[in-house]
C-alpha cells in the first residue's frame, strides 16, 4: 500500500507539470519584474542596468502618486459599499420568501466580462441617449453632467458599474455567513427582549465579522489592482483623472515602451498588495474569536 | 428591519401585525429596488440591441424596440469576425478549463493521497500564488512568450489561464478530496490495481460533482479574461470575444444596434449557462470567493 502511494516517479509525473507551469508563469515573472525594474529597457533592445533609478523616479513621479491616490479612493469606496452589501444580505437572510431568487438575480452582473460591463455603462452614461441622464432629466435635474468627461466626477461615475458588478458577489458571501448563524441565538435574544436592530448589531454583526475581514482584504486588494473596466471606459482619462496604478503601469510599458519603469511599477504594485493584505489582517485580527455554539 | 421581531405564537396584538406587514413591505421594496438596479441595465441592453439608429437617437431611451430589428444580430455575426472571436473564446475556454481541472486533480490527488516529504511546501507554493496580482507578471510574461515565439499564439493564453486558475481550483478540490472516503481506493490497491488505475478509474470519476463546480468557475474566468488577450494576441484570427468585441465596437461607435447585438452575443452563453446551472454557479462562486 505505502509502496504504491509513495512511488516517487508517479508523484513527479502528477505534480511536476503543474508545478513547473506555475513556476514559469507566476513565480519566475515576479522575480523578473523585480529585475527588469532595475534596468532601462524598451522591451526589445538591450537592457541597461540603472540600479534603483526607476524607483527613485517613481517616488518623485506625481502622475504615479495621483493614480495611486485614485486606486486608494476606489478602495475606500469599495470598503464603504461593503456596509450596503451587508445590510442587503441581512434583509435577504430575514427569512423572506424568494430570497434565493433575489440572490441569484443580484449575482448576474458578476458573471459578465468587464469589457461587456464597460461597454454597456458607456452607453448608460451617454450624455443624450443613455438612461442615466434621461432618468435624471425625468426626475427634474436640469443639466445632468457628462459623467465620464468631468474630471472631478469620473472616478465616482466609474465606481457605480464596479458596485453593480460586485454587489451580488459580496451579498452572496454575507448571506451564506448569516445563514450559518444558528437560529437558536436569535430566538434567545428575542426572548430576552432584544429588538431587530439590537439583534443585527449585537449578535449577527459580530458573528459575521470573520467573513467581513476576508471581504475587506478582497475589496481593498481588488481595488488596488483594478484595471479592465477603467481601461475600456476611460483609459485613464480625461486628462489622467481616472488613471489607476495598473492602468498607469500598462500605459508606461505597452504604450510608452518603457518596460523597465513599467516593471518597477508592477513590482511596487505587488509589494503594496502584499503589505496592505498584511496590515488589514493585523489590524482586524481579534484575540478572542467568537465560536458558534 | 422591524419585521424580524417576529411574534411568538399568535398572541401579538393587531397593531403589531400591521406594523409587521409594513416592515415586510419595506424589506421587499429594498430587495426589489436592488434587483431592478442589477437587472434593468441588461434588459435595456437587450432593447437597444434590437433598435435601429433612428429609434436610438430620436426616441426615448426607455422606449421598446418596435418592430425588433433582429437583423442587427445577423449583421454583426457576419461582419467584423464576431463568429471567429466566438469560436476562439469557446475552444480556448474549454481547452484551458480541461487542462486546469485535470492537472489540478492530479496535484490534489498527490497531495491528499500520496506520501512525500515536500507535499506541504508544494501546496504552499500553489496557495501563495493566489495572492500574486496578474498585472505584476504581465511584462515578463510578454517578453518570455516573445522569446519562445508564443506571442500571437493561443497557447500563451491557455498556459496563462491554466497557471493562474490552478491555485483556486486546487483549493476547491482539496476540501472535497479530504472529505472523500479512502476505503474504495485502499480496496483497489489491495486488489492489485496500479496507481493510475486508482486515480483515473476510481477517484477522478468520484469527484465529478466538484469538477463540475470548478469547471464552471474556470469557464467563467476564462471566457471573460481580457488583459492577457489584449497584451499577447494581435491577429484577429486568434482574438477572443472580450478583445474582439472591444475592437469591433471601436469601429462602430455610432451604430448602437450593432454594438448592443455584439454585446448580447458575448454575454448570452454565460446567461444561458446561468439559467440552467445557477445553483452550481452560486456554489462555485461562494467556494472560489477568495480569488479577487
Amino acid at each position: 500500500m505505502d509502496k504504491v502511494l509513495s512511488n516517487k516517479k508517479v508523484i513527479a509525473l502528477y505534480v511536476l507539470p503543474s508545478l513547473l507551469l506555475i513556476l514559469a508563469i507566476v513565480y519566475i515573472p515576479i522575480v523578473l519584474t523585480g529585475y527588469y525594474g532595475l534596468n532601462e529597457w524598451n522591451g526589445i533592445g538591450a537592457m541597461k542596468w540603472v540600479g534603483l533609478d526607476n524607483y527613485a523616479t517613481l517616488i518623485k513621479d506625481e502622475d504615479f502618486w495621483k493614480s495611486a491616490g485614485h486606486s486608494l479612493l476606489l478602495a475606500v469606496f469599495s470598503m464603504v459599499s461593503l456596509i450596503i452589501y451587508l445590510i442587503v444580505a441581512m434583509v435577504l437572510a430575514a427569512k423572506l420568501k424568494g430570497a434565493n431568487l433575489f440572490r441569484k438575480i443580484y449575482l448576474i452582473p458578476m458573471l459578465l466580462s468587464s469589457v461587456a460591463i464597460a461597454q454597456l455603462w458607456l452607453k448608460i452614461y451617454h450624455p443624450t441617449n443613455g438612461i442615466m441622464n434621461s432618468l435624471l432629466e425625468s426626475l427634474g435635474v436640469a443639466n445632468p453632467p457628462a459623467w465620464l468627461a468631468e474630471t472631478d466626477l469620473v472616478l465616482f461615475a466609474l465606481f457605480i458599474p464596479i458596485l453593480w458588478q460586485y454587489a451580488g458577489f459580496y451579498i452572496l458571501i454575507y448571506y451564506a455567513a448569516l445563514k450559518n448563524i444558528p437560529s437558536s441565538l436569535e430566538e434567545a435574544a428575542k426572548i430576552d427582549g432584544a429588538n431587530a436592530f439590537q439583534i443585527a448589531w449585537k449578535i449577527k454583526f459580530p458573528l459575521v465579522m470573520e467573513v467581513v475581514k476576508v471581504t475587506i482584504v478582497l475589496a481593498v486588494v481588488g481595488s488596488l489592482k483594478y484595471f479592465d473596466l477603467i481601461y475600456v471606459m476611460t483609459d485613464g482619462g480625461p486628462n489622467g483623472s481616472s488613471e489607476v496604478m495598473a492602468s498607469y503601469m500598462y500605459h508606461k510599458a505597452f504604450k510608452a515602451y518603457d518596460f523597465g519603469y513599467g516593471s518597477a511599477i508592477g513590482f511596487f504594485l505587488l509589494l503594496i498588495c502584499l503589505i496592505v493584505t498584511y496590515i488589514i489582517r493585523k489590524a482586524t485580527a481579534s484575540k478572542d474569536t467568537i465560536q458558534y455554539s | 428591519m422591524s419585521s424580524t421581531t417576529v411574534n411568538l405564537g399568535g398572541e401579538a396584538k393587531s397593531g403589531t401585525r400591521i406594523g409587521m406587514k409594513i416592515g415586510y413591505a419595506v424589506l421587499y421594496i429594498v430587495l426589489i429596488a436592488v434587483a431592478v438596479f442589477q437587472i434593468y441595465p441588461l434588459i435595456w441592453l437587450m432593447f437597444f440591441s434590437l433598435k435601429n439608429n433612428q429609434e436610438v437617437f430620436n426616441l426615448s431611451p426607455f422606449a421598446l424596440p418596435s418592430p425588433p430589428h433582429w437583423e442587427n444580430y445577423s449583421k454583426v455575426w457576419n461582419a467584423g469576425n464576431i463568429d471567429t472571436y466566438f469560436l476562439n473564446s469557446v475552444w480556448i475556454t474549454v481547452a484551458a478549463t480541461a487542462g486546469t481541472i485535470v492537472l489540478g486533480s492530479l496535484v490534489t490527488f498527490a497531495i491528499t493521497r500520496m506520501k512525500w516529504k515536500l507535499s506541504s511546501l508544494v501546496l504552499g507554493l500553489f496557495m501563495v500564488a493566489m495572492m500574486i496580482p496578474v498585472h505584476s507578471t504581465l511584462i515578463p510574461l510578454f517578453s518570455m512568450f516573445n522569446k519562445v515565439h508564443l506571442i500571437d499564439n493561443p497557447l500563451s493564453l491557455i498556459l496563462s489561464y491554466v497557471a493562474f486558475n490552478m491555485p483556486i481550483t486546487i483549493m476547491i478540490l482539496l476540501g472535497f478530496y479530504y472529505a472523500l472516503p479512502k476505503e474504495v481506493e485502499e480496496a483497489a490497491v489491495i486488489d492489485g490495481a496500479g496507481i493510475h488505475t486508482v486515480f483515473f478509474r476510481i477517484v477522478f470519476p468520484m469527484t465529478s460533482s466538484v469538477l463540475a463546480t470548478t469547471g464552471i468557475i474556470n469557464m467563467i474566468y476564462n471566457w471573460n479574461e481580457f488583459i492577457f488577450v489584449n497584451t499577447f494576441i494581435s491577429s484577429d484570427k486568434f482574438k477572443t470575444l472580450t478583445v474582439g468585441v472591444q475592437n469591433f465596437i471601436g469601429q462602430y461607435t455610432t451604430d448602437w444596434g450593432a454594438i448592443g447585438a455584439t454585446l448580447m452575443i458575448s454575454i448570452l452563453p454565460i446567461l444561458i449557462t446561468f439559467l440552467f446551472l445557477s445553483d452550481r454557479i452560486v456554489e462555485g462562486i461562494a467556494a472560489g470567493s477568495v480569488k479577487g
